[in-house]
């Protein structure tokens, strides 16, 4: 019934192969699709107004990756600010100093309280927890006996009696203290949002237990309403987090997105059937492909994306080896290298790198300017400095707001590091899959290369250590290097 | 050491490790890719075989007396009506029509004001731009020119969307009549139901109902309050059981008392559950094979239901004939407008609405309030 993203993107993209910036027009054009997704996805429209807004920004800040097809360029893009949307700060469940730990349930009619109740019990359970389960919903017929059906069934005590709600909850806590149970997890009967006398009733259901936690159980086939829903119970009960249940199903789960925004707190668990192990935590990433309705395609955007990337990063490494590396190549290398975190990081986790590097606390607006400098030559520049004059140093430097002078001295330091790496070729050659064209120069003692260039002061590791130093991380859980940390 | 030799050198450097961790990151994956199970699929659906599930433990009766005050039978207070239920929640979209009839004439803010209007009521942006092209297009042919006049001609195009017959079917013979209801979680399938029953004992109808609901904690019960609320009699099984045994005893048991009508509930499902969506199939099959005939299958829905509604809707349509909808919840802040979208794409009518908790809190769909009701 929906047509998958991806496919009614490709028309639009067909045109724009080719081109390194999406104009515009182009924008908006593809904007309006990720918008319909969107709204299909049942993501509340204003929240869609600022996710687009946002969306729009980086598409046309972005530069087009060379990995990836436009299309899969902008998906990414979007995936990541869904991704981010949903996910940020995880829950951490830490337990009251004085027991028990009191959670509470609130939600519509219907969302899945009484058996997420459960659920979660359960979970405290396998945490080493001693749960007690209270019934203070008194309202929907045999909705205790529910919740006693499923207490038996997992082995936890369950507390209630005809009473009114307020009095149920907090005679269940106090019961709870005095059996040593050490959590209490508090159903409640669905209410609307808009049910003022209800409202009042969870409110004071809630100040008489003094929940540790509060969630707001959620049906994952809401639509627009979601927002509604959830600013009203957030307003009167000030959540902790959400649990998204009958994920099992096939709704897109836009309304994830919609209640994310609204309570800021959360996406703690996953309700993921109607049996009580049918419960996990919930994962944001897992989400936002659904929500887009394209799991897979973003996992052969992410290979695409890392094999590509990691094609390049031999391939420059191999032309800084050989001497033919390029500021074009220089510029590339930088952005990935950028996207792994501040530049002082990477450095510090690389093993071998002189300590007279890593101890410099380096500015990455200088990595700015630098890329503000190559950006500003031509294509001709880039390959072969050396054609750099006075006038084209002053264009250059007009272009990016740098001194004529820094422009020289960046091309000199970039002159010099390409010499001095040019003699520490050779195991990179030795590791390559496809044997390619045989290179002069043999492996050279990189320190002993190092003092042909004078105005190097550092002494350089040469790739034997490099390598001891990547195998001893290996053993211990090598970080991804192509990854943000 | 200059800055600039230093971030220079640096790049170079991360350059040149970054290409060689690559390598010995890749190596490693593709070790630890032999140990690790392959990753789970985004959300799998657990193969559910229901002759397997584990039967909860049997309930004692009396464990405990139900909380509520269950009086024989209560009094029949007045019924509410549409538009007093749905007024408690109005004054959402207001915003939108205030603003449509404040501008001087008809520009594209007062198209995307409208837009926005039926997307919030989740009728769906596909149903939505269908619906606006067809106003548009009567606008331009009639000559409109006035904001109130697009207005009028949208709702009237909505009006006459959901102006369909509700009536709900009995059997024509002496055989009683049955009433399927089917539906995914928490929808208020059996609460709907007791709401059926107690309009049928204020018609001076007999009612079975069947505890069709094998599976959720305490389902049976819940129907069997409700049964003894508005004074029907309640066939059930036990947890756990075949629920078209439950629904075939049910018809049986009102053939040979002469009762008029079984409301027959059935347990949540969602529609992607091919084995559940079979045992439907099978439900409705067993339900008239007896005396009986089954003449209404209910799709309830809730109003809170965003797009998902239409691929239920569909799959229910497909599996069993659903021959209506009952939207409920609508007493809350959402609208419903799902069920315009299963209107126009699927054909199946809106028949009743559910407008609260409580046995009288049901109402026969009325598309003019209705349409009205998403632009107050
Ligand atoms: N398929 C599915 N059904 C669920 C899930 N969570 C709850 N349910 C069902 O949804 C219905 C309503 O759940 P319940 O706990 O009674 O909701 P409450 O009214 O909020 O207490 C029941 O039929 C549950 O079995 C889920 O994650 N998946
Ligand atoms: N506010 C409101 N709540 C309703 C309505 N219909 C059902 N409910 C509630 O929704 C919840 C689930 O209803 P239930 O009949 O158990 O759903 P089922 O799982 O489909 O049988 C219960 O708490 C009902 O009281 C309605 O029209 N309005
Ligand atoms: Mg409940
Ligand atoms: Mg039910």
């Amino acid at each position: 019934m929906f047509e998958a993203l991806s496919d009614r993107f490709d028309g639009i993209f067909k045109r724009l192969r080719g081109r390194g910036r999406l104009s515009d027009k182009d924008v908006d054009e593809v904007l309006r699709e990720i918008r319909l997704a969107l709204l299909e996805a049942d993501v509340n429209f204003k929240v869609v107004k600022s996710l687009i807004e946002r969306i729009r920004q980086r598409c046309l800040s972005e530069d087009l990756s060379k990995s990836l097809t436009p299309s899969q360029q902008v998906i990414k893009i979007v995936n990541e600010e869904l991704t981010q949307t949903l996910g940020g700060e995880t829950m951490r469940v830490s337990y009251a100093p004085k027991p028990p730990t009191v959670v509470l349930m609130a939600g519509l009619q219907g969302s899945g309280k009484t058996t997420n109740a459960a659920k979660l019990a359960r979970w405290f359970k396998q945490q080493g927890r001693n749960p007690l389960m209270v019934g203070a919903d008194l309202q929907r017929p045999a909705a205790v006996e529910q919740l006693r059906t499923l207490g038996s069934q997992i082995d936890v005590p369950v507390y209630s009696r005809p009473a009114d709600p307020v009095t149920v909850a907090r005679d269940g806590v106090e019961q709870a203290r005095d059996l040593g149970r050490d959590v209490v997890v508090v159903d409640t009967a669905g209410r609307l949002a808009i049910d003022e006398e209800m409202m009042e009733q969870v409110r004071q259901i809630s100040g008489a237990v003094d929940p540790d936690y509060t969630f707001l159980v959620v049906d994952a086939m809401t639509g627009q309403d979601a927002v509604t829903v959830a600013e009203s119970f957030h307003e009167t009960l000030d959540l902790d987090g959400v649990i998204l249940t009958k994920l099992d199903g096939d709704a897109r789960g836009g309304a994830a997105l919609s209640v994310k925004e609204v309570v800021g707190k959360p996406i703690a668990f996953a309700s993921v059937g109607e049996k009580i192990e049918d419960f996990e935590q919930f994962h944001p990433d897992r989400l936002a492909g659904r929500i887009l309705g394209m799991g897979d395609m973003l996992t052969l955007i992410e290979k695409a994306e890392e094999a590509y990337e990691q094609e390049e990063a031999e391939k420059a490494a191999e032309r800084l080896l050989e001497g033919t590396f390029t500021l074009e190549d220089f510029l590339d290398q930088m952005q990935a290298i950028k996207k792994m975190g501040p530049l002082n990081n990477v450095i510090g986790m690389l093993p071998g790198v002189p300590k007279e590097i890593k101890d410099v606390e380096i500015d990455d607006r200088e990595i700015a300017r630098l890329e503000a400098i190559i950006r500003s030559m031509t294509p001709e520049e880039r390959i072969d400095p050396d054609v750099i004059d006075g006038s084209r140093r002053s264009r250059i430097a007009r272009g990016s707001g740098a001194q004529p002078g820094d422009v020289s001295q960046f091309v000199k330091q970039f002159k010099e590091m390409r010499k001095m790496m040019q003699g520490m070729g050779g195991p990179l050659r030795r590791k390559k899959k496809k044997g390619k064209k045989n290179r002069k120069g043999s492996r050279v003692t990189p320190k002993g290369s190092a003092s042909k260039t004078p105005q190097r002061k550092l002494t350089l590791p040469g790739l034997d250590e490099l390598e001891a130093g990547l195998d001893r991380l290996e053993g211990q859980g090598l970080p991804d290097l192509r990854r943000p940390v | 050491m200059t800055m600039l030799t230093v971030v220079v050198v640096a790049v170079a450097l991360a350059i040149v490790i970054g290409a060689l961790a690559g390598l010995v990151i890749s190596r490693s994956r593709r070790q630890r890719a032999l140990l690790e199970p392959p990753p789970r699929a985004p959300m799998p659906a657990p193969p559910e075989v229901v002759e397997e599930v584990e039967a909860p433990p049997e309930v004692v009766e009396e464990v405990e007396a139900p909380p509520e005050a269950v009086e024989e039978v209560e009094a029949p207070p007045v019924k509410p009506t549409f538009r007093e239920r749905l007024s408690k929640a109005r004054g959402l979209l207001s915003g939108y029509v205030s603003s449509v009839l404040s501008r001087s004439s008809i520009d594209e803010a007062t198209w995307e004001e409208l837009e926005e209007a039926l997307i919030r009521a989740d009728v769906g942006i596909g149903t939505t731009q269908d619906l606006l092209e067809a106003v548009r297009r009567e606008v331009e042919t009639e000559g409109l020119s006035e904001p109130s006049q697009v207005l009028d001609c949208l709702k009237s195009h909505l009006k006459q969307e959901l102006a369909d017959p509700i009536e709900l079917h009995y059997a024509d013979a002496e055989s009683p009549s049955v009433w399927l209801f089917v539906g995914v979680n928490g929808v208020g399938k059996t609460t709907t139901i007791g709401k059926l029953g107690r309009r049928a004992q204020l018609d001076g109808k007999s009612v079975v109902m069947a505890a069709g609901d094998t599976f959720r904690a305490a389902a049976a019960e819940q129907l069997q309050m409700w049964a003894k609320r508005v004074g029907a009699e309640l066939v059930r099984g036990n947890e756990g059981g075949d629920p078209s045994a439950v629904i075939f005893d049910a018809v049986a048991r009102a053939d040979a008392r002469g009762f008029d009508l079984v409301l027959a509930d059935t347990a949540g499902r969602l529609h992607t559950k091919t084995n559940l969506m079979e045992e439907l199939r099978k439900v409705r099959r067993v339900a008239d094979k007896g005396a009986g005939e089954v003449a209404e299958v209910l799709l309830v829905i809730d109003a809170t239901t965003g797009q998902n509604g239409l691929v239920q809707a569909q799959q229910f349509a497909d599996a069993v004939e659903v021959t209506g909808v009952v939207l409920t919840k609508l007493d809350g802040s959402a609208k419903g407008g799902i069920v315009l979208a299963i209107r126009k794409e699927l054909g199946i009518p809106v028949k009743l609405v559910g407008l609260g908790e409580g046995p009288d809190d049901l109402v026969d769909f009325d598309a003019g309030q209705f349409v009205d009701a998403l632009f107050e």
